[in-house]
């Protein structure tokens, strides 16, 4: 094959013996299996090697920004379920956290202890369906069929809690929205005892398959400086060597309380971001350990205790005029939030997930920017894939966790 | 963060960004800093390669719709320093013709960021590689988020039998798009708040639409 791309001139230029060679453009998706939803990768090819890269996103754009500008605080909530619907409520957690923020509200210790547990669910929920994604990619179907039936058990404890298995609509400004029903503490520690054997059987089918490492050791590297230069968090950055946890290092609703270990890559490449995600599924469970310790514990209220913002319990509405009115009003007006701005970001297990709130003092976001970590991640696609076979690119964005929900907002 | 630690950061900012830096406050305990324009790449260079601040990675930037002010829009520069643990905002202002240099050079990541502040915003990135829409329909018209720019849009699409091909109509809807107006002058949060709300003005007026009513 000739050096580069040979643009080729006229065939009459062509010496005997040579052949002309054009750069092939090819459409990735939006239809395919591997794109992860709905992304269009237009790649120039020169043969098999990838010489560029260009994703096309916003076939998912619903404009959820905008529609965040319509509606209260409250009413924003589920959107953010609808962003990335693999994990949703580490969504409502950044969104939540920047409303609590302006509003200068204190989440109780059991509700904030309720929130990491759900957090760190979600966290599992969102591996679960990666890392046999990603395998998935490569080659492997196994993992994706193992890992689903253990998905299904924890959108369960979704619903027990909220009643929906995905659009939880769970956390919201203030603390969540009720307290955990009886047993659901017991069935979590029943599936938690039983799952470190589904992690490992996982692990047993992929981290030393041969044709697993083949396809994903060496390819797609990024090294500290370029993961942060091209914005990367989660994951992505940890692979690359970088300790960087926001649960460490900015810690929120009281993860500075908790033990766990972050795990770091050394290569930053696709095999490493895999280990790093099923070793955060093991720390996950640790987590999820100490919280429900926690909750057996803590007594007390899930709400801040601000009738102005939380609405009053139902019982107390069937007897209380002012209780009948503070429902009523804050489920038609709202609440007004004091003038400000603020970005508050958590470690949502894709990465840095993080919400721009504008407030105008009015009862709706003036301006509500949603930072996923997503779009970062799949800017870098042309960065990471240069170079690379055709093939590869699966395994890149395979690895790079992304799910359009959240990228096209 | 310390609030120690924050004003440390903003003074030592300050420092590094003058003269460009117009004004910087510390509000809730997060760093903000307005620069003039045109200095917007000279000071996101500064603070990223300052070894006391290092704000190496960009963590996000985006449009905020001011449409009373002069300058209508603010683009936001959220800066994250992972050896320091701190964050800054850096903005600036700008309205429909003036166009902002582009940081694509500093942080890769502006790349795409820019993209979709022109796309929902309309606000041009001037030296931006890449600049066209990122987020809208192909041929997409206007600039979805400003806030003159309806909910509903201008046109709807459907796939249409007889052309076989899917077709871009006004948009016509089956019923009308309510809003309501909830804002009221009734007492809710009131921490931090202005004496005066906004709704607030409306209880005079309530007032004397209900002594009309007796009389």
């Amino acid at each position: 094959m000739p050096d580069g791309p040979t643009a080729a001139g006229a065939a009459g230029d062509l010496r005997p013996g040579e052949v002309e060679i054009k750069n092939l453009n090819l459409n990735f998706g939006p239809q395919h299996p591997a794109a992860h939803g709905v992304l269009r990768l237009v790649l120039e090819m020169d043969g098999e090697i990838v010489e560029r890269a260009d994703p096309h996103i916003g076939l998912l754009h619903r404009g959820t920004e905008k529609l965040i500008e319509q509606k209260t605080y409250l009413q924003a909530v589920p959107y953010f379920d609808r962003l990335d619907y693999v994990a949703p409520m580490n969504q409502e957690h950044a969104f939540a956290l920047a409303t609590e923020k302006l509003l200068d509200l204190e989440v109780p210790p059991r509700g904030q202890a309720i929130r990491v547990l759900y957090a760190e669910i979600g966290r599992v929920l969102n591996h679960l369906l990666n890392v046999p994604a990603y395998a998935m990619d490569v080659g492997a179907l196994t993992p994706f069929l193992w890992a689903f039936e253990e998905r299904e058990k924890l959108m369960a404890f979704y619903e027990r809690v909220c009643g929906a298995r995905l659009h939880a609509a769970y956390f919201r400004p203030g603390g969540v929205h009720r307290d955990l029903p009886a047993g659901l503490i017991g069935d979590i520690r029943e599936w938690r005892a039983a799952f470190p054997k589904i992690v490992d059987d996982i692990e047993t089918l992929l981290t030393e398959n041969r044709i697993f490492k083949q396809r994903s050791v060496d390819i797609g590297v990024v090294d500290a400086k370029d993961a942060l230069d091209w914005g990367f968090s989660g994951p992505m950055l940890r692979a690359s060597g970088l300790a960087w946890d926001l649960r460490k290092a900015q810690p929120y609703d009281g993860y500075e309380a908790y033990d766990f270990d972050i795990p770091v890559g050394r290569n930053g490449d696709c095999y490493d971001r895999y280990l790093v995600r099923v070793e955060e599924m093991r720390q996950s469970l640790r987590i999820i350990d100490q919280a429900l310790d926690r909750l057996e514990t803590l007594d007390g209220a899930v709400a801040a205790d601000d009738n102005k913002v939380t609405p009053p319990k139902r019982g107390e509405m069937k007897r209380s005029m002012e209780a009948l009115i503070h429902h009523f009003k804050l489920y038609t007006e709202g609440y007004r939030v004091p003038a400000g701005e603020t970005y508050s970001a958590v470690e949502a297990p894709k990465g840095e997930f993080g919400v721009y709130l504008v407030a105008d003092g009015t009862n709706k976001p003036y301006r509500c920017k949603i930072r996923a970590p997503g779009f970062a991640h799949l800017q870098a696609t042309e960065f990471m894939s240069k170079g690379h076979m055709l093939a590869d690119v699966c395994a890149i964005v395979g690895s790079m966790d992304v799910v359009f929900g959240e990228v096209d907002r | 963060m310390s609030l120690e630690a924050l004003q440390d950061l903003k003074e030592h900012v300050l420092a590094v960004l003058s003269p460009e830096a117009i004004e910087a406050d510390i509000v809730r305990g997060e760093l903000c800093v307005t620069v003039g324009r045109a200095s917007i790449v000279k000071a996101l260079t500064r603070l990223r390669d300052d070894p006391n601040c290092a704000f190496t990675c960009l963590v996000d930037l985006c449009g905020v719709d001011w449409p009373a002010r002069e300058r209508r829009f603010d683009v936001v520069y959220n800066l994250l320093s992972v050896t320091s643990n701190l964050r800054c905002r850096v903005k600036v202002h700008t309205d429909e013709e003036t166009p902002v240099p582009s940081v694509a050079e500093v942080f890769s990541a502006a790349g795409w960021f820019e993209r979709e502040a022109w796309d929902l915003y309309g606000i041009y990135f001037s030296d931006n590689p890449d600049l066209r829409r990122l987020l809208t329909d192909y041929g997409f018209d206007g600039h979805p988020l400003r806030k003159d720019f309806p909910l509903t849009g201008f046109v709807e699409v459907r796939y249409d039998e007889e052309q076989k091909r899917v077709v871009y109509e006004p948009v016509t809807l089956q019923q009308d798009y309510r809003t309501f107006d909830f804002l009221s002058p009734w007492e809710g949060m009131t921490r931090g708040l202005p004496p005066s709300a906004p709704g607030d003005e409306k209880a005079g007026q309530a007032g004397a639409a209900e002594d009309q009513g007796h009389a």
